[in-house]
């Protein structure tokens, strides 16, 4: 089956994003060969670009690197480090994270609707971490956003779905690619975004504090591939009481006109 | 010689004074939870959730804490994972001046001890950053005695803005200063300001610091507001364990660094925790006692109730407790530290300021902490 994806003019076939801010250098191209990444996180205030030890030494060939705005506390501090990201050599993608709140690390909708309109304007494949907002998602589409990036639960929780209702809307409503960042605890969790019309998940401290690091990685690509595969299947329905017989209880009737 | 006056509580001529200063809601509620009597069960309960209330933090500080630190650390170790995965984060102070004014009875540098005094000057600066910078490392904190007249901020400034060639993160571990002064610092380039409290108890605070600047216990007190109101991005926090009681200032350093947080949601927050050390001239110094196990109990304290925060570890200690404690509760490590004044570069400079603990050179730290598990960050800060 081809089921591919699109954001600004790549195509993934992956729908697994890997962060890379926890764990190992070294162990980052395992984690992408077994999760199966095409995608990889990449902080920018995290790479060395003068040292010996860079991140991108790392990056497996082939994978997309998307730089993030970590750090950034406004539209303008985001557009500045995107910028510098793309000088440095690291493509068009950016995936935008504005928080002005150290504690939680909640992202600022109306921050990050502001730098979507000025670098998507520049050219750039801009990929915003939100807070799940309609009205913010339907601003960032319109801003020029190539996807929406809504968080499932506080960044770095590991506590799943808890935002699922309005993730349920987001999907619902949204015409670009809608990727579930943040809170996605266990491959689980990623099966049920997926399963729900995800077209992507987003981990990274889920697979940066297993036991092994590479074989989490691969649970979470076979627990992606499991939620999409249900999802493109079209999941039987759910009765919220009563139950319903795979053979109809007034299956006997027979079909004599009135 | 300085104006002085006979109250700790006092401002000298010049200080800016806060008018809504976080002084009095910590103080209260360090004093109110520490009159409190925790059990195991307040322990337990505490261990249970996500986000701790004040007593829980106060009940994981007390003595019924302490009977139950094998579960503590263990909390701690998997928050400190859950928000740092195995980042352990690097640094190096540099010590630009050991000239005092104050007359703190238990600092190496007080103004009355008979010690090599000296301060650098911007050749020595260049060659200390220099040599520092050759290590590997890109983050430094830039330390002074506090002196203004030795060092005033016009001097840190233009430290601050060497620094910026050589290193992209530049920290101040200076005097408290103004807000103008802090703004002034901040567009020199530093950009995170630690202060010690040293001990929130007041009496004791009096009676440890009896002359200068510092005897101000309220000035120093709202240092940390002063500078994110000056536009520095992060503050630190510490008391100098060992001066009072240590849980009760453990408790008001948590609770500072907590209110600080919620009226400026933006701030980054970090803690030091230093125990009291030995120090040139200080035999005499009567200090509470702080055991290895305290001092991991305070930390990983720290780390459940605040844990988003930065948290060194001290070079006072020494190099098996740090490297264990770096994979509990701390995130930062300094490396190829030396608290005298010039001797990065020389060996021949001013006298320390405390004994440490932890000689080893950055490579040797690099590699205690890769055996920990952990994966060394020189720097994970971008200036735009």
């Amino acid at each position: 089956m081809n089921d591919t994806w699109r954001l600004g003019t790549h195509t993934f076939c992956s729908r697994l994003i890997l962060g890379s801010g926890k764990f190992d250098l070294g162990l980052i191209r395992a984690a992408v060969r077994d999760g199966g990444a095409e995608m990889v996180t990449l902080a920018l205030r995290r790479a060395n670009t003068d040292g010996t030890e860079n991140i991108l030494d790392y990056m497996p060939a082939g994978v997309t690197l998307l730089p993030n705005t970590s750090g950034a506390r406004n539209a303008e501090e985001a557009v500045r480090i995107a910028r510098l990201a793309r000088a440095l050599g690291c493509g068009d993608f950016i995936k935008i994270e504005i928080m002005r709140d150290a504690r939680y690390l909640l992202p600022d909708n109306a921050e990050t609707v502001r730098a979507t309109e000025i670098l998507a304007a520049e050219g750039f494949v801009v990929m915003p971490y939100m807070y799940p907002d309609l009205y913010a998602a339907r601003d960032l589409v319109s801003a020029g956003a190539a996807c929406i990036m809504p968080l499932g639960a506080p960044i770095g929780s590991n506590r799943g779905l808890e935002t699922k209702a309005f993730l349920r809307i987001l999907i619902d409503e949204s015409d670009v690619p809608v990727i579930v960042d943040a809170g996605i605890g266990r491959p689980s969790h990623a099966c049920e975004a997926m399963e729900m019309g995800a077209a992507a998940i987003m981990c990274n401290t889920a697979i940066a504090t297993a036991s092994d690091i590479p074989m989490m990685a691969a649970a979470f690509r076979d627990a992606v591939a499991a939620g999409r595969a249900a999802y493109l299947a079209g999941p039987g329905r759910v009765l919220t009481a009563g139950a319903a017989a795979s053979s109809p209880l007034t299956g006997f009737l027979s079909d004599e006109e009135a | 010689m300085l104006k002085q006056s006979d109250s700790c509580m006092a401002y000298d001529e010049g200080m800016d004074i806060l008018a809504d200063s976080l002084r009095p809601d910590v103080l209260h509620l360090a004093n109110t939870l520490t009159e409190r009597d925790y059990t195991v069960e307040d322990v337990a309960a505490a261990l249970t959730k996500d986000m701790l209330s004040p007593a829980d933090f106060a009940a994981l500080l007390s003595p019924a804490g302490a009977a139950r630190l094998e579960m503590i650390a263990t909390a701690a170790r998997a928050v400190r994972h859950r928000y740092f995965g195995n980042s352990a984060y690097l640094f190096t102070p540099l010590y630009l001046s050991n000239y005092c004014e104050n007359h703190c009875v238990y600092c190496g540098f007080h103004r009355y001890h008979r010690i090599r005094r000296m301060k650098l000057d911007r050749a020595r600066m260049a060659a200390e950053m220099a040599a520092i910078a050759a290590t590997g490392l890109e983050e430094i904190l830039l330390l002074t005695g506090e002196s203004r007249g030795q060092s005033d901020p016009e001097y840190i400034g233009a430290a601050c803005r060497l620094a910026t060639k050589y290193f992209k993160m530049v920290g101040l571990e200076v005097y408290p200063m103004n807000v103008d002064e802090y703004a002034y610092l901040h567009d020199c380039g530093a950009d995170y300001v630690t202060v010690f409290q040293e001990t929130y108890h007041l009496a004791t605070y009096g009676r440890l610091h009896l002359a200068g600047h510092k005897r101000s216990f309220p000035y120093r007190f709202d240092a940390q507001e002063r500078a994110v109101r000056g536009g520095m991005r992060g503050v630190g926090f510490a008391a100098l364990l060992g001066l009072s009681d240590f849980r009760r200032d453990a408790l008001a350093t948590g609770l500072h660094a907590h209110l600080l947080q919620r009226r400026y949601p933006h701030a980054e927050i970090a803690l030091s925790c230093p125990r009291l050390r030995p120090v040139k001239n200080g035999d005499a110094i009567q200090t509470q006692d702080v055991r290895e196990r305290d001092l991991l109990q305070v930390m990983c304290a720290y780390r459940l109730f605040l844990p988003f925060a930065q948290m060194t570890i001290s070079t006072r200690e020494r190099s098996g407790f740090r490297d264990r404690v770096m994979d509990i509760a701390a995130t930062k490590i300094s490396a190829g530290v030396s608290t005298g004044i010039g001797t990065h570069a020389a060996t021949e400079g001013g006298d320390e300021q405390f004994d440490i603990a932890d000689r080893r050179d950055v490579a040797t730290v690099c590699e205690a902490m890769r055996l920990q598990g952990l994966q060394v960050v020189t720097n994970d800060y971008i200036r735009v």
